[in-house]
């Protein structure tokens, strides 16, 4: 294995009981490893099998975290699974937007309006969106990993033509059918506030007006200066593998190009105890799932850690 | 189908290296086209005489199933070329296509080219290393679509919590 920049936990690493320091990270659900009662308050369906629940904490605050982490859901009797956050902006009421994949999914996705829901978080690395000043961010999307992009495309646009913020704003979003192109009425909003947003689907029925290919067919005549881009990847790792491969040849820097790193990677603990989620060098619920291509290219070309 | 006589070839990156005599030869051998929204640009069996590169607008490559009409394949933009059934027998269209949007592309001649090719093998050359790509690119692109990545189970059939 070859030596990474990450920091690695060390065998002596002692459990942790309270959350690590982090600016800006909540300490306010306490024990790591206890979930915090939350109530389902709203939910909406994003697409067949998506579906967005805005959870409500007991004393009615929002939730603060940081754009990119996520948090460990408990539905009560089935399991508890790691979701990204999909709220706008931190202190926002917690919103998670969850694709029915299996009976713990499928359980939060329909759950009803005032059921509890068990909420452990945040946790991981985030898009570090405060280090994209006066470049051209690039967000490039597949499926429902614009979830965990929801907040860090707000926080670029938020910041658009701001001093420490982003010159440019690009979301390349692909998705499986137009029915799945998810979160459709920020889609508009983000354009509306200056992104470029090129969307694209696999398969689409006669009278669609949309792009049809893979996300990876908009990068050559995307609108930004490759000399001075930054990008975020998020999707499944086949997409970002050939999506990071396009956008080097159209001139990005390998070190500018951040991506995340699948949480199918078995997250349990959260707290890099587990070591379910281990990539190599790396706990993922750690030191990642956002990381730098740099620190991850070679992990991406193994085929299995 | 609008066309003119008068071909603007430097501005596609089709044309990017080539070398300038090779450039006046395919002007020669090209015109400018348009086609209105809605509009046929290539019809499945009809002969295949053009390489379009797209300057503006979309296309929308299709095929026809009795009972569904056109099922969309894929979709081409601004740089992007259509068409590569000239090159190779029976020189005939493999699919449909037609302008999503208002189209303008440069039309180069098949069989001008398939001529010309035939007795410059330097010129085919480097026509080739720019059709090549192409359709390696298209290939892959294909390929990851058959995987079928942002299905449910992820394209690989695993179960998931």
């Amino acid at each position: 294995m070859v030596a990474m920049a990450l920091p690695v936990r060390s065998p002596e690493a002692s459990i942790p009981t309270a959350w690590p320091e982090r600016p800006g990270s909540p300490s306010r659900l306490g024990d790591p490893y206890l979930p915090v009662l939350f109530t389902v308050a709203d939910r909406l369906q994003e697409a067949p099998d998506i579906w967005t629940l805005a959870l409500q904490a007991e004393d009615g605050e929002g939730f603060a975290f940081k754009p990119g982490q996520f948090n460990m859901l408990t539905s009560f009797g089935q399991g508890e699974v790691p979701i990204s956050i999909s709220s706008l902006r931190s202190g926002d009421p917690l919103h998670h937007t969850v694709r029915d994949v299996g009976p713990v999914t499928r359980a939060l996705c329909q759950a009803p309006i005032g059921s509890p829901i068990g909420v452990r978080g945040p946790f991981g690395t985030d898009w570090g969106v405060q280090d994209f000043a006066d470049s051209d961010a690039v967000v490039v999307v597949g499926g429902i990993g614009l979830a965990p992009l929801r907040c860090a495309m707000q926080a670029l646009l938020d910041g658009l033509g701001l001093p420490g913020g982003p010159r440019k704003v690009v979301l390349l979003f692909g998705g499986r059918t137009p029915d799945q192109l998810i979160f459709q009425s920020d889609l508009d909003a983000w354009a509306e506030q200056g992104a470029e947003v090129l969307t694209t689907v696999d398969m689409a029925a006669n009278g669609w007006k949309g792009n049809v290919g893979v996300v990876t067919q908009l990068i050559p005549n995307a609108p930004f200066d490759p000399s001075r881009a930054m990008a975020i990847v998020c999707g499944p790792e086949v997409m970002m593998r050939f999506t990071i491969k396009a956008l080097i040849e159209r001139g990005l820097m390998a070190a500018s190009i951040r991506l995340r790193i699948s949480l199918e990677r078995n997250m349990q603990c959260g707290a890099g105890l587990c070591g379910h989620c281990q990539v190599g060098p790396y706990i993922l619920c750690q030191n990642g799932p956002v990381v730098t291509y740099d620190d991850a290219s070679r992990l991406l070309a193994e085929a299995e850690l | 189908m609008d066309s003119s006589t008068s071909p603007q070839v430097t501005n596609h990156p089709f044309f990017a290296g080539l070398p300038a005599p090779a450039v006046e030869w395919l002007t020669q051998c090209s015109h400018n086209v348009s086609f209105q929204p809605g509009q046929a640009i290539l019809t499945e069996g009809a002969p295949a005489d053009n390489l379009y590169l797209l300057r503006q607008g979309k296309v929308a490559i299709s095929t026809h199933s009795p009972g569904k009409g056109h099922l969309l394949v894929q979709t081409l933009g601004p740089g992007e070329a259509l068409g590569l059934s000239w090159l190779f027998p029976p020189f005939q269209w493999q699919f449909d296509a037609r302008a999503v949007e208002f189209v303008e592309a440069l039309a180069l001649d098949g069989r001008c080219l398939r001529e010309r090719i035939d007795s410059d093998s330097a010129l085919g050359y480097q026509l080739l290393k720019r059709i090549t790509p192409m359709v390696v690119q298209r290939l892959q692109q294909t390929r990851l679509r058959l995987l079928d990545l942002y299905s449910a189970d992820g394209g690989n059939g695993t179960a998931r919590a």
